[in-house]
């Protein structure tokens, strides 16, 4: 009698890791937008986040129709419940990865000024994403709380980063309106990161059953 | 301490042992589940709580049920324990007598006369158990005549007529169709203010629903029991995983 719901939770888990994986895309395609100041990568970003945006829908409707048809509990109802929350996460990372794409298209790339210090936090938020999501996949808790504990090394990047940005701003050689929005893409990526802590917060759920960290 | 105490409780029919050594505490006040696929004890163990299985041949019992601390197999009349422990089974029993005579019953064989006791005894049952409006007009009438949700209500009612302290309730709602349901739980959970009620149910969703706790039997064990809400949302043993998912039973 399980068959046909075996079936349908196996649906939703496909459904998710195709938006895992699209959301690894969005955010990878921001991040060497960025670093090469490549505008033809960015461009392709909204595209990205559309289909994010459209597989979000999906899984929501696919979830509620098991709400309704299976009325699951313990782990069954975990699952389902965690992948409505998660896929809020995941809009979000397409979002904001297409937010930076946006920046990049209209900032002027060769005025900016060259921070190391963005890339690496592009590169930690990224594997940051790729981690939780890997984490949803392998349902592996132990990696969703690595990806929790990894937020700090984000937002210490942050701190970082916004102060050389102050910094840069007192120079008036720099261009201040590159600058702005280069400190912009840096709270984007600063923000996926806590997306990306929710998403590992929903694995740990549904592994265990409770919810320890309190989420951003 | 709960209202309701079972300490190492084994029971047999016969040479089977039907229960295998429950203890388990029911607070006063709460709705207790008991689930568990066919055979498996729950109906036996809500039984023993008011004696229900001296009536059968064969039965043995081993261990202690204590309500209110005192012993009910030891130091308790059967009739006493009745009275403080009421029950309400699968399907509608009630007498084949008017609605009036249904609910005064109790009353009058512990000894209640007065006819405006018994007036106000029966008014209030029904009330108690929602079926006042839909019988007031009709008192005079056999309860037979009810619907099956009504009759299970008036079943109910008649229970309550002996001012019980617990409600046993034997799969209240299998006979009886969604409205009814309702209505079954609705009261059941109105009742728990002043009642502590234990109830047997296959219907998982009924249990998750309308009680505070539930305990799950298997093979004449208690497998889990804890707040309802923990059982259903993470259950602690794989076999309980398994029962309440429908991987089987």
């Amino acid at each position: 009698m399980r068959s046909q719901f075996d079936q349908q939770l196996k649906k939703l888990n496909t459904a998710m890791i195709t938006m895992g994986s699209l959301c690894e895309d969005a955010i990878d395609h921001s991040m060497r937008a960025l670093m090469a100041r490549d505008k033809a990568i960015a461009a392709q970003v909204p595209e990205l986040a559309g289909q994010i945006d459209q597989l979000e829908r999906e899984i929501e409707a696919q979830c509620l129709k098991l709400l309704l048809q299976q009325q699951p509990v313990a782990r069954d109802l975990r699952v389902i419940s965690a992948a409505l929350k998660m896929v809020t996460d995941l809009e979000r990372v397409g979002h904001q990865s297409a937010e930076i794409a946006e920046i990049l298209e209209v900032m002027d790339l060769s005025a900016a000024p060259s921070l190391p210090a963005i890339r690496e936090m592009a590169n930690a938020t990224r594997k940051m994403v790729t981690n939780s999501i890997s984490a949803f996949v392998h349902q592996d808790p132990a990696l969703a709380k690595n990806v929790e504990a990894y937020d700090d090394v984000v937002d210490d990047y942050f701190v970082q980063v916004r102060s050389q940005l102050i910094a840069l701003l007192r120079d008036p050689a720099v261009d201040a309106e590159s600058t702005v929005d280069l400190l912009m893409i840096t709270k984007y990526f600063e923000r996926m990161g806590d997306h990306a802590v929710n998403i590992a917060g929903w694995v740990v759920y549904t592994a265990t059953g409770s919810r320890e960290s309190e989420g951003i | 301490m709960g209202i309701l105490q079972s300490e190492n409780l084994h029971l047999w029919y016969g040479s089977f042992e039907a229960l295998k050594g429950i203890d388990m505490e029911i607070p006063a006040r709460e709705i207790t589940a008991l689930i568990g696929p066919s055979g498996c004890g729950k109906s036996t163990f809500l039984k023993t709580l008011n004696r229900m299985n001296d009536l059968v041949e064969g039965c043995r019992i081993e261990g202690r049920v204590t309500l209110g601390g005192e012993d009910i197999y030891h130091n308790m009349d059967v009739n006493q324990l009745r009275k403080r422990v009421g029950m309400v089974f699968q399907k509608p029993n009630p007498f084949p007598m008017s609605i009036y005579d249904n609910i005064a019953y109790g009353p009058r064989i512990h000894g209640i006369r007065s006819r405006a006791k018994l007036d106000e005894i029966v008014e209030s049952s029904l009330k108690a158990a929602a079926i006042w409006e839909e019988t007031r007009d009709k008192l005079r009438s056999s309860a037979l005549g009810l619907s099956g949700g009504q009759q299970q209500r008036l079943c109910i009612a008649r229970a309550l007529a002996v001012k019980p302290e617990v409600l046993l309730m034997d799969e209240p709602t299998s006979a009886l169709d969604p409205i009814s349901t309702g209505k079954i739980e609705e009261l059941a959970i109105a009742l728990k203010k002043e009642y502590t009620i234990v109830i047997v149910t296959h219907n998982m969703q009924q249990a998750v629903r309308i009680s505070d706790r539930t305990a799950f039997f298997l093979l004449g064990e208690m497998v889990e029991y804890g707040k309802t809400t923990d059982v259903f949302s993470n259950p602690h043993d794989t076999r309980t995983e398994n029962y309440i998912t429908g991987r089987f039973g």
